[in-house]
């Protein structure tokens, strides 16, 4: 059964978006992360034009990341002022994304650039968290305990000006690395399509020091609104966002997250980790091979066109 | 006889049949020049949900058509069906430092986002480059003007036949060199394809009658493509209130993300 996607101006198999929906949903409830990483490179393997998919899979961001955080909320593991920051830098940084994204589409480098970052962070991330995953692997069948965090040692983070307080996390802490972070986390949103749970979380932990029971609550509230705000956002630039992909997307994602969720709770931390780690390098690798095997058409061609 | 009973016909097959100019003798009196009229199946075509392309067929019949040339088959029919126009751009990729990006571009003024032609034989056969240059039918003759213009020419035909190339193949470019049938001497029908990838707009259906391998005389008919619907109200949505659209995108996020954690919920 096709169904006619108006924005995108294709049609596509249901089933097979239903499906694509479903798998991502699965493995980012299973994993805890938003997904985003891998619907917008899904999407763009299924021919969706790269900024259709971009565009569209920050909204189905916004849709996974709210379940995650009202729960979160309810728990009392999210730090509204911790958050507030990070979302001041995120929304900077999405505006700044979305002019960098339209200046790229207008250059004809958009899809280029989209892959290349996509390869850069998903091998980087991949490879850093195979190897912390498989160190741990390696240390539970040793039965070693795991290495002391030293919580209160001091790096040159703890030295920068305007520090704030934040109650509900127990630091007090600059408010220029959080903005900072927020900022590079925003413009990722805007141009790859990600929530960008999976660099924002170790960064809080090893980078801000910041307590690991608020990080994951704490980031979800930045993701929802930064992902929600670029959807706004190309949806008035690009208009991009295709409601009824999106929608499709979005039902079975957070059904297939159900799922997910009860697989994960079965596996144990040091196995997930090293399993999204082994997916992650493989979206990764899978788009370095698009970029540099030589494609079957030197030529492409769009409609549109800017006089420059 | 035959000429009145053609006239019976496209009567019946047309509802709007103007006047034709060919009663009046020009030149030699024996001379009387041919009309053409056209008619559609339809004058609309909706984009639906399950759109998968359409057909569209167009009815023409020729008028004080000449029994000699009609008996040697010496008059030739193409009929074309032109999406809206936009501009086009070509890129092409070129190895940088291993990776394939695009380096060069050229973009075209003014080409029909799609184009479908159809006619009773090749094309090239029924009249000479220059002449359906100066025409612009069939694919191989619509002018591709770039903007701006740089490179030199080896360039500029190589991204012509680039973009032809790739219009074919994506299928809003299509040709049918037995498309047109005459179904008895002076009526013929020609069959359009339509792709699934069409754009909506106003296109238009051109027919050109060829006489001994001159164009002389051609018809149009404008043939609309519309997104029904919730499809339209979509497309109208995004583009006029792209604000509203976009919180609409994002209310359904909310509304999926949190109706699923209270549906799944375990207590």
């Amino acid at each position: 059964m096709t169904v006619y996607l108006p924005i995108a101006e294709l049609s596509v198999n249901i089933f097979i978006i239903l499906g694509m929906g479903a798998a991502v949903g699965f493995l980012s409830g299973m994993f805890g992360v938003g997904g985003g990483f891998l619907i917008t490179p899904l999407l763009i393997f299924y021919n969706i034009p790269p900024v259709i998919a971009v565009a569209t899979g920050a909204s189905q961001v916004v849709a996974s990341s709210v379940s995650g955080a009202i729960t979160h909320f309810r728990r009392g593991t999210l730090d509204m002022k911790l958050g507030t920051v990070l979302l001041v830098g995120g929304l900077a940084g999405a505006t700044v994304g979305i002019s960098i994204f339209s200046w790229l589409r207008r250059v004809g480098q958009l899809d280029l650039f989209i892959s290349l970052l996509y390869v850069l962070l998903l091998t980087t991330v991949g490879i850093l968290m195979l190897n912390e995953s498989v160190r741990a692997l390696r240390r539970s069948a040793r039965n070693e305990p795991p290495v002391a965090k030293r919580p209160g040692q001091h790096i040159w983070v703890h030295r920068l000006p305007f520090k704030m307080r934040f109650k509900r996390s127990k630091i007090y802490l600059s408010a220029v690395p959080i903005l900072v972070l927020g900022f590079a986390i925003g413009v990722l949103t805007s141009i790859m399509g990600v929530g960008g749970g999976f660099i924002m979380v170790p960064a809080m932990i090893y980078l801000l020091r910041i307590p690991t029971n608020v990080v994951v609550g704490t980031s979800l509230f930045q993701i929802i609104f930064t992902t929600a705000y670029t959807t706004m956002v190309q949806a008035a630039t690009n208009y991009s966002v295709d409601i009824v992909l999106a929608t499709i997307l979005m039902v079975a994602g957070v059904i297939g997250a159900q799922y997910g969720v009860r697989v994960g709770q079965k596996l144990r931390g040091e196995q997930l980790r090293a399993l999204l780690a082994l997916l992650v390098l493989a979206v990764g690798i899978r788009l370095a091979i698009g970029l540099v095997v030589a494609p079957e058409d030197l030529y492409s061609v769009s409609v549109g066109g800017f006089a420059d | 006889m035959l000429t009145r009973l053609c006239y019976l016909l496209a009567t019946a097959f047309l509802t709007t049949a103007t006047p034709t100019a060919g009663q009046v003798p020009l030149g030699e009196a024996s001379a009387v020049e041919e009309g053409l009229e056209i008619g559609t199946s339809t004058s609309e075509i909706a984009i639906t949900s399950d759109f998968r392309g359409a057909d569209l067929t167009v009815f023409g019949a020729l008028t004080n058509a000449d029994e000699l040339f009609l008996a040697i088959g010496q008059y030739d029919v193409i009929v074309t069906l032109e999406g809206p126009r936009d501009y086009a751009t070509v890129r092409k990729k070129e190895r940088v430092l291993g990776i394939w990006m695009n380096t060069a571009s050229m973009t075209f003024e003014q080409v029909p986002v799609s184009y479908s032609l159809a006619s009773t034989r090749e094309i090239d056969a029924i009249d000479e480059a220059p002449s359906l240059n100066s025409i612009g039918v069939g694919i191989n003759h619509l002018a591709l003007t770039p903007t701006g213009f740089l490179g030199n020419a080896v360039n500029l035909s190589e991204f012509r036949e680039a973009y032809r190339r790739l219009k074919l193949a994506n299928g809003l470019y299509q040709r049918d060199t037995s498309g047109v049938r005459f179904v008895s001497s002076s009526l013929f029908r020609a069959s359009l394809r339509l792709p699934a990838n069409i754009p909506d707009g106003i296109h238009t259906v051109h027919a050109y009658l060829f006489k001994g391998g001159e164009l002389i005389v051609q018809q149009e008919l404008p043939l609309r493509v519309v997104k029904t619907g919730l499809e339209q109200a979509i497309t109208d949505a995004a583009h006029n209130r792209p604000i509203l659209y976009g919180l609409a995108c994002v209310l359904i996020a909310v509304i999926t993300g949190w109706g699923a954690s209270l549906i799944f919920r375990k207590d």
